[in-house]
């Protein structure tokens, strides 16, 4: 399909092909647009944060606002912003490079997209309706099921919603992967950004059930009047700490893997060399990801689990530092010697080694028990997960995307206005959280309205607003960037990277079928190991045949609006009678959606050989 | 690769839920969701277990349980399991109509499970006043078991479901998976069980 012939199609059919589409690409759009939507939010709400701590004892929003600013920020940023994006990057790249079609599941693709988006939109509701979430990120018991109003509810229906998309993703992937290989494309020969993609996943898939009965807990003690949180009738409000961190702490790798992943990738593109320590790099992910299962607990050193289990968990989280760094030294080793080209892409890979490595630094002395009773819910704490989180996964969304930009697009972003945004960004990164650390080791803790003045935090609170702004403005040059690559900026070929793998061997963006034969894959970087040997093009497995695809449907949408409405029933008959009108009726929708797809046999339809005979390569 | 007509015994493949990719992807997807709901029933178990003493005054597991009941609820639901094992062998045989039979069995099975869980929840309400509020422990026991309970219902709902849709049109590529899946599906639940029989019934009346 043609830009041309794209352009000419009206805006309520272009509207009605990303309604019901089931193609990995234009998911990966959804993805990218309804994740964007939601980091701009959480970059409003940060910059009410920041403007709020400017100095001391401002009265720039209420107590009661800040809270719900606060929550809304980490909840906004970590289950809205950071997740789908990277599901945005996975769905453009990963089917590509290991040679497939689509994923497994498309129709369950679409279906986590419109989960998410919708449980997104669920949360944010609850600004219009009566006030958002005020209970933290992690809405501990038993501040969050004493929070008054209706808050908590949407925070509880909101993330169910939107875990259950995530969930489906996971396992979307897993499957595609295992089962979607291209002939020659072993394990052992896949991208990295597959690799992390599918132990991600895993991660996804084992940790996001205990989140899920977490909030099936809080919703039923909210809302239906039992009694798991409530001390008085023998409950126990530690029960949600560990179910949330059994969760929690997996979810930090779910964010940071991705991240390594398109590192690797890029490292390895720029410098013009095999990625350094592949099958390390390989069993490091791996490592990293059984580990954060079993160090929860460093979350709750304060709780009184006792010694022996501080000890343990505390030792744990410090083996993680040993194929983290293992990662860290590799993508030094990949550069080493090589032939480096340093565009945005690049700079944000070379900014995110020192401030990750920073990060895992000061994860390390909050991993020691001792030390952590004085970190503990200061921002030193809030420093050190910026400086992991923004530095790992927001430097690594950011490198993926300039990368895959073309990919995805069919445009290359401007160069001098991505380097503009990667210095103001970087800078500004710097200048809001290094400050932090030493504001948290003087004690200011997190979470807290205001702060005295003369008590040694002015300084520091002003330094971190400045920074704040420096990084806003970096964001809206890229907005800006991204606009004017859509109007003016120049078409990208198939391979402006020089790149190695093999999304780079077809159409910039792909036709919808991807690839016209499935590609034989001869190695590590199959498209380089052509290049070298001089042929230049990824040699097919397959003779031309028809190529079957799936149906596009309108049902992934019905579903998710169907539980989107059955949520403010839920919500509404704690004290009203006519939300069971929009509990029934939502569940109905859905049900009836699931009933169809069920019941009405789909079995796709065929591109016909001499239709792709006609396509250019 | 035309994968909606009926075949006939001579070419049907040995394992016909295996036998086209998507097929193939639904058997491993299903997999690893059984491997998210183990997480989700161990995420129970575990609640459970930190609640099961928190009575607040109320009825104790001891008073509560009568494993008669529940003997015959395991019975009923394990041997519900072996009968869908049958259905799943007939299905390998491309016999429509026997593996129809021994998944209506299965069906009526999982029906009579429910009417006992039903009974016994009922039970526990009108005679003791042990309800999901009045305390922890209640809370916790109608969640646990009642998440099962709503699987059973949920997989009851699916079979019979597919069941009549593929009534008058037999056995082909394209329903052999979604009869295999259901078939996973069913045995996961009633391994769930097995758990829920150890740790809420044997451990309340013994540990």
């Amino acid at each position: 399909m043609s830009i041309a012939a794209a352009q000419k199609r009206s805006f309520g059919a272009v509207l009605w092909d990303y309604l019901t589409t089931v193609d990995h690409k234009k998911i990966a759009h959804l993805y990218l647009f309804g994740g964007g939507f939601f980091f701009l939010l959480g970059g409003l709400e940060a910059m009410i944060i920041r403007i709020q701590l400017i100095k001391p004892e401002n009265d720039f929003v209420s107590a009661g606002f800040y809270n719900e600013v606060l929550t809304m920020h980490g909840t906004t940023m970590i289950f809205l912003a950071a997740m789908p994006l990277l599901l945005g990057l996975m769905n453009a790249a990963v089917p590509l490079q290991i040679g497939a079609r689509d994923v497994a599941f498309p129709f369950l693709n679409s279906l986590g997209f419109w989960l998410f988006l919708f449980g997104g939109l669920m949360l944010n509701c609850s600004w219009f309706l009566g006030g958002a979430p005020d209970a933290g990120w992690t809405a501990y018991t038993p501040l969050s099921t004493t929070s008054p109003g209706h808050g908590v509810d949407y925070y509880v229906i909101g993330l169910q919603i939107a875990g259950a998309g995530t969930l489906i993703g996971g396992i979307n992937f897993l499957v595609t992967i295992i089962n979607m290989r291209a002939p020659g494309m072993t394990f052992m020969r896949m991208p990295l950004f597959s690799w992390t993609t599918f132990i991600t996943s895993t991660l996804i898939l084992f940790a996001f059930p205990a989140l899920t009965i977490g909030l099936f807990l809080l919703m039923f003690d909210r809302m239906f009047g039992s009694a798991f949180f409530d001390v008085g009738l023998g409950g126990n409000t530690i029960i949600w700490q560990h179910l949330f961190w059994i969760f929690g702490h997996p979810e930090v790798y779910i964010l940071v893997l991705p991240a390594f992943g398109i590192f690797s990738d890029v490292f390895s593109t720029f410098s013009k060399k095999r990625l350094f320590g592949y099958t390390a790099m390989v069993f490091a992910t791996i490592l990293i990801a059984f580990l954060g299962f079993m160090v929860w607990a460093h979350h709750m050193f304060t709780v009184g689990l006792g010694p022996v289990a501080n000890s343990i968990f505390a030792i744990a989280t410090m083996a993680i530092a040993v194929p983290t760094g293992i990662k860290i030294f590799n993508w030094l080793a990949t550069m080493w010697g090589g032939s480096i080209s340093i565009n945005t892409t690049m700079l944000w890979a070379l900014g995110f080694i020192p401030t990750f490595t920073i990060g895992g630094m000061t994860g390390v002395m909050v991993a020691s028990v001792v030390a952590d009773y004085q970190y503990h819910d200061t921002y030193f704490v809030v420093a050190h997960f910026h400086y992991v989180l923004v530095g790992g996964t927001v430097f690594g969304i950011m490198a993926g995307l300039h990368y895959w930009w073309p990919k995805m697009f069919g445009r290359v972003l401007n160069e001098a206005m991505g380097k503009l945004t990667f210095w103001t960004f970087f800078i500004g990164f710097h200048l809001t959280f290094f400050i932090q650390h030493f504001l948290g080791l003087m004690g200011m803790p997190r979470r807290y309205w205001v702060f005295l003045e003369d008590q040694g935090l002015d300084l520091g609170n002003l330094i971190s607003t400045i920074g704040a702004f420096f990084m806003a403005f970096g964001v809206i040059v890229f907005l800006y960037n991204a606009i004017y690559t859509a109007v003016k900026g120049e078409q990208a070929p198939n391979d402006p990277w020089d790149g190695r793998t093999l999304e780079w061997a077809i159409a910039s963006p792909p036709p919808h079928y991807n690839f016209k034969q499935t590609p034989l894959t001869r190695g590590l970087d199959p498209l380089w190991i052509e290049k070298r040997e001089g042929k230049g093009e990824i040699t097919p497995a397959e003779p031309l045949g028809d190529i079957h695809m799936p149906n596009s449907s309108f049902l992934p949408f019905m579903m998710s609006l169907g539980l989107f409405i059955a949520g403010f029933g839920f919500i509404y008959q704690v004290n009203h009678n006519w939300a069971y009108v929009l509990l029934f009726g939502g569940m109905a929708i859905t049900l009836v959606s699931m009933m169809i797809r069920s019941l009405k046999d789909d079995h796709g339809y065929h591109i016909p050989k001499e239709e792709l005979e006609g396509e250019a390569d | 690769m035309s994968h909606d007509q009926s075949l006939n015994p001579e070419t049907m493949p040995n394992e016909p839920e295996k036998a086209t990719l998507e097929g193939k992807n639904k058997f491993l997807g299903f997999w690893f969701f059984l491997g998210g709901e183990t997480v989700l029933f161990a995420s129970l178990f575990g609640t459970f277990i930190a609640l099961r003493h928190s009575t607040a005054g109320g009825p104790s597991a001891d008073e509560l349980f009568g494993l008669e009941l529940v003997f015959i609820m395991t019975m009923l639901l394990l041997t519900s399991s072996l009968t869908s094992v049958y259905a799943v062998y007939h299905m390998r045989n491309n016999n429509f109509k026997k593996m129809q039979l021994w998944f209506g069995i299965t069906a009526i099975l999982g029906f009579a499970f429910l009417a006992c869980e039903i009974y016994e929840f009922t039970h526990y309400i009108t005679e003791y006043g042990f309800t999901f509020r009045s305390s922890a422990f209640g809370s916790a026991f109608y969640t646990l078991v009642g998440f099962h309970g709503g699987h059973v219902t949920f997989g009851l709902a699916w079979l019979i479901g597919l069941m009549l849709r593929n009534a008058k049109r037999g056995l082909n590529l394209y329903n052999a998976p979604k009869y295999y899946t259901f078939s996973l599906y069913w045995h996961f639940i009633d391994v769930i069980w097995v758990f829920i029989f150890t740790v809420v019934y044997l451990m309340g009346k013994v540990g």
